[in-house]
């Protein structure tokens, strides 16, 4: 069942530019070539009847119900299949046309129950619809003969239930999976009667292929498949229009209410960054907000020791900004900061960063994307301009040649995923750099024309060896790098890149893949029409993580792959909202805009407009903080929608710097890790409670919208003003539209944004300015922000993390399609039917060396720690590489991560960790031994319970 | 902070840096990274470790925390 307020056109738009018109009974229509008769009618509101047809997919013609007459032809044309051509007159309503669809609406009803009153589609259902435009309410072939009353449903999915006696064959699902998700888990089995939807090889929706993406549900036209949730919670009654909270996709939900309750997120088919897709986490996993584990009353303590006592929302504020200032009396202005989330509104970002700055008077604020993606902001700066993608999702429709590098987007990013799915089954050329064989290597209907299996560590080896053979072998674009890019950097950088030591067959000892390997994909990447590189943590997350990203700008450049559509150099964000908080001048060398605190015009716009002096020296960073909370220096944090403790590399390091502070005040929707070690814990509003704007990976700004009144009695951005007033410094706004006005005053990129505007558009894509008052999909059009592109040096170092006898695997982190970050969302729903533990992948022929069966406890230990996690034996992964996930503070992923981080902007190397795998028969005498900061948690944790 | 971890963190951006042909440019460049991204007191406290000895510091590194220790950052 699509939207309950969408008008569905049956076909998808045509894109011809080319335009026809036609006369559809009486009244002219001039529509795109290509458009068919049924979206042209469409268009000036004649609802041709369909069942098989709905415009998310392409047309299929087999349901017979949208039979048309068309002068001067013979017979009954389908309209779903037949588009319109100029001068062309149809009929779309006539006793014979009625008569046949009559027809086959009586062949349908009789294999089908007709106690609609307790189906939970009644009143959104086609089929009933259908029945009811013409008249049908019995069929003459009575309802005694086979049928499929009787067939066995299928409730496996803990979102959806598939119940075969209502399901009219339309094929509808099979297309949803294939075409729009790209997984193509459903079939039709069977022939004529016995036709049947099915997954997988007949298995179970659980057990099957399937992503649980919910196209298939949307995309059903009666209830056959139907959301769990519209069975309990009963029909929607609302939808408002509002944005994921889950990854940097951003995606355009419509949020189906009945009173406060959701009912379901129906992904919004006019959705810019989504166009009507959606995966398992954003449709389904929406019940976080509404678990009983949220905390709705503030509470205090005055040791981490002591229980929390719940308390009024004055006397936390109070007592956090008592503190707060008394820290600052006692160790100086800068012993206090704040860390800003990528989980919460820009709106609230921007307040968290300006009470930190305006109200503690310090600089000392940072934000989640420390430890992703803070290197893509550094190295695109400094290459290209602007710390952001270069692209809108769409722009991988025009690619020819796609390289995904240190990225794993059907798992991380799957609306994406199912975009770029699209393209590459239309043809274009895929390049994955990857240490693993993630799915996109080969999937169904996939296959990578080159996999660079790389070892963990050496990103910079591989791009500078694709870059060495682009210049030396003459494939460099001469004429865009004399138009666009600073020539004597150009120069400077291919003698450097040409030297053979970063030739493919010098790197390959260093990355482990093949010479050949990389001069295929070289030549693949830089003689396709477009060439496009998507890349993740797997480039950032690294001791050269800003020198990858760099690599990566330089190889676009060269190429001439950046500043039209097709092409471009993509970011996959992790959260939602990481490129907002950048952007909100969440770190602590610039304000919003990316402008650094000692530019002197800069920061006094910011003073006149605040009111207060600012700081012109940069803060501390995140693992800065921890470093100098364990000299002493720094004492008190305001962490709003971040959880350290867990996300955070080292754990033993961060649990002893927190320990260290006396004053940690925690916003957020549970306890989490990190609360253990608070003293002030403010409860913290769902995306639903609340207004405000997320900016996702392609720099759209697209509207969050409250649907339920805050469940703890404020929106987040109204805890940060209550804590500013308490601090003494004046905050007021009425609503969030007010704190996006102040953005756009003192924000270059954003001073054409507002609400309003974002209403009236659907999104906006900065940079929106008097320049692009409607935003800019497409950046260095003409020209880089920074004028010329800057080709920077990139020398391949190799970490210091190193694998030694002790320690001779390396451990890489990732994520999975089910759970997200610190799983503090996805923990709470029924996404742990798939992932309910982190688990250690390790290929067969170290796992035999050790012993290893797949299910196995496996001690894992780092030089700063140990870990005990379930093996899963996989060829996945290649031979010394193991590999695990971070989404359950239990299996302590980060207890065996290191401080290694970029050299550039301190990310943590969460990617490369040398460790050490055994066999562990008995897991408790193991922990005996090795002795890990989950206890740490433990010790300092009896007063986490909740004292009322 | 530990002396050992900002020395640490400054010799990796003096090894990003000294890949530039021009050895000034490298001891410019990662003393103006330090100057734009380092919290004060981590200069201060990386300047009185090379004023102590500089232990540790690789040679670019140590050219450039001494253009800040002059002022000249």
């Amino acid at each position: 069942m699509y939207a309950i307020d969408y008008r569905d056109r049956g076909t998808p738009p045509s894109t011809s530019s080319t335009l026809v018109t036609v006369d559809i009974d009486g009244r002219s229509v001039t529509v795109p070539a290509g458009t068919s008769i049924m979206r042209a009618a469409s268009l000036v509101d004649l609802d041709v009847p369909k069942l098989c047809a709905t415009d998310s997919l392409e047309h299929f013609g087999s349901c017979r119900l949208c039979l048309v007459e068309v002068e001067g032809r013979r017979g009954y044309p389908a309209s779903c299949t037949t588009p319109v051509a100029d001068g062309m007159k149809v009929r779309t309503t006539s006793d014979k046309l009625m008569q046949l669809r009559r027809g086959m609406i009586e062949l349908y009803v009789s294999d089908h129950p007709l106690d609609c009153v307790s189906c939970p589609s009644n009143g959104h259902c086609e089929l009933q619809d259908m029945a009811d435009q013409h008249g049908v309410t019995d069929t003459r072939y009575g309802l005694d003969g086979a049928n499929h009353q009787h067939a066995e449903v299928d409730a496996s999915n803990p979102y959806f239930r598939f119940d075969p006696s209502l399901c009219i064959v339309c094929s509808r699902c099979v297309r949803a999976c294939d075409e729009v998700q790209g997984t193509f888990a459903l079939t039709i089995q069977g022939r004529g009667f016995g036709s049947l939807v099915s997954a997988s090889q007949n298995e179970s929706f659980l057990a099957s292929e399937c992503v649980s993406c919910g196209q298939c549900v949307e995309a059903c036209p009666t209830a056959a498949l139907v959301e769990k949730s519209v069975i309990e919670t009963g029909p929607a009654e609302s939808a408002a229009i509002t944005t994921c909270a889950y990854c940097g996709v951003g995606c355009s939900f419509k949020a189906e209410m009945r009173g406060e309750d959701v009912v379901r997120m129906v992904p919004n088919r006019d959705g810019h960054a989504n166009h009507g897709h959606a995966c398992v986490k954003g449709r389904f996993a929406f019940g976080y907000a509404t678990h009983s584990e949220r905390v709705l009353s503030p509470m205090v303590r005055d040791a981490i020791t002591d229980p929390w006592r719940e308390t009024s929302w004055e006397e936390a504020i109070g007592f956090a900004a008592t503190r707060f200032r008394a820290l600052q009396e006692k160790y100086g202005r800068d012993s206090i900061g704040g860390i800003t989330s990528s989980r919460c509104t820009n709106e609230e970002t921007f307040l968290v960063m300006k009470l930190v700055r305006a109200a503690f008077g310090t600089n000392n604020v940072d934000t989640c994307a420390r430890v992703c993606h803070s290197p893509t902001g550094y190295g695109l700066k400094s290459t290209l301009g602007e710390s952001a993608g270069t692209q809108a999702f769409d722009s991988v429709m025009k690619s020819d040649a796609i390289i995904v590098v240190g990225a794993n987007p059907t798992e991380g990013h799957p609306v994406f995923a199912s975009r770029m799915k699209q393209r590459l089954r239309e043809g274009a050329k895929l390049i994955v750099i990857d240490p693993r064989t993630i799915a996109l290597v080969r999937t169904p209907h996939i296959e990578a024309d080159v996999h660079l299996q790389l070892r963990p560590g050496t990103n910079v080896a591989v791009v500078n060896a694709l870059a060495h053979v682009v210049v030396t072998e003459g494939l460099a674009k001469d004429d865009y790098i004399a138009e666009r890019c600073e020539v004597d950097s150009y120069r400077t950088w291919a003698t450097f890149i040409a030297d053979p030591k970063n030739s493919p067959e010098a790197t390959e000892a260093i990355t482990g893949v093949p010479a050949s390997l990389v001069r295929k994909a070289a030549r693949i990447f830089a003689e396709a029409g477009n060439g496009s590189i998507y890349y993740g943590l797997g480039v950032t997350e690294h001791s050269q993580g800003s020198t990858m990203v760099m690599g990566i700008a330089n190889l676009a450049m060269a190429t001439g792959n950046l500043g039209r559509e097709g092409v471009g150099v993509n970011p996959l964000r992790g959260q939602n909202n990481v490129q907002g908080a950048c952007d909100m001048g969440s770190f602590p060398h610039e304000f919003s805009g990316y402008r650094h605190v000692s530019d002197d015009a800069v920061r006094g716009v910011f003073e006149s407009h605040w009111g207060v002096p600012l700081q012109s020296e940069p803060g501390l960073r995140i693992p800065n903080m921890f470093d100098a909370a364990l000299e002493g220096s720094f004492m008190g944090l305001y962490v709003q929608g971040e959880d350290i403790a867990q996300s955070d590399p080292n754990t033993s390091h961060v649990v002893a710097a927190l320990s260290a502070m006396e004053c940690i005040v925690v916003q957020d929707l549970f306890l989490n890790e990190t609360s253990k070690y608070a003293h002030v814990f403010l409860p913290g509003s769902s995306f639903l409670e609340k207004d405000g704007t997320f900016t996702n990976a392609e720099r759209r700004i697209s509207r969050v919208r409250k649907v339920m009144e805050p469940k703890a009695g404020l929106a987040d951005w109204e805890v940060t003003v209550k804590l500013a007033n308490a601090l003494g410094y004046p905050m007021d706004y009425a609503h969030p539209s007010e704190i996006m006005d102040e953005i756009a005053a003192l924000t270059p990129t954003f001073t054409g944004v507002t609400f309003d505007k974002i209403d009236r558009l659907g999104s906006i894509q900065w940079p929106c300015n008097a320049e692009a008052p409607e935003g800019t999909p497409t950046m260095h059009v003409g020209t880089f922000v920074r004028g010329k592109g800057k080709f920077l040096l990139t020398e391949y170092l190799p970490t210091t993390e190193r694998t030694s006898s002790r320690f001779p695997l390396i451990l890489t982190t990732g994520r999975i399609l089910s759970q997200y970050n610190v799983g503090a969302q996805t923990r709470r729903t029924a996404n742990v039917v798939w992932h309910s533990e982190d688990v250690l992948e390790i290929h067969p022929s170290d796992a035999e060396a050790r012993g290893i069966n797949s299910g196995d406890w496996v001690g894992v230990t780092s030089r700063v720690g140990g870990t005990l996690l379930h093996a899963v034996v996989t060829d996945r992964v290649q031979p010394g590489v193991v590999y695990t996930t971070f989404h359950f503070p239990e299996s302590g992923a980060n207890v065996v991560t290191t401080e290694n981080s970029d050299w550039a902007t301190n990310c943590p190397e969460y990617k490369v960790t040398a460790v050490q795998a055994v066999l562990v028969p008995k897991p408790e005498e193991w922990r005996k031994h090795h002795p890990m900061v989950l206890q740490v948690h433990d010790s300092a944790l009896s007063g986490q319970g909740v004292g009322v | 902070m530990k002396a050992e971890r900002l020395v640490e963190m400054a010799n990796q951006i003096a090894d990003y840096f000294r890949a530039e042909p021009d050895r000034q440019e490298a001891i410019v460049s990662a003393a103006h990274h330090l100057r734009r991204y380092w919290d004060p007191r981590m200069r201060k406290q990386i300047i009185a470790h090379y004023e102590a000895s500089g232990e540790g510091l690789n040679e670019i590194a140590r050219a450039a925390v001494g253009r800040l220790a002059g002022g000249d950052e």
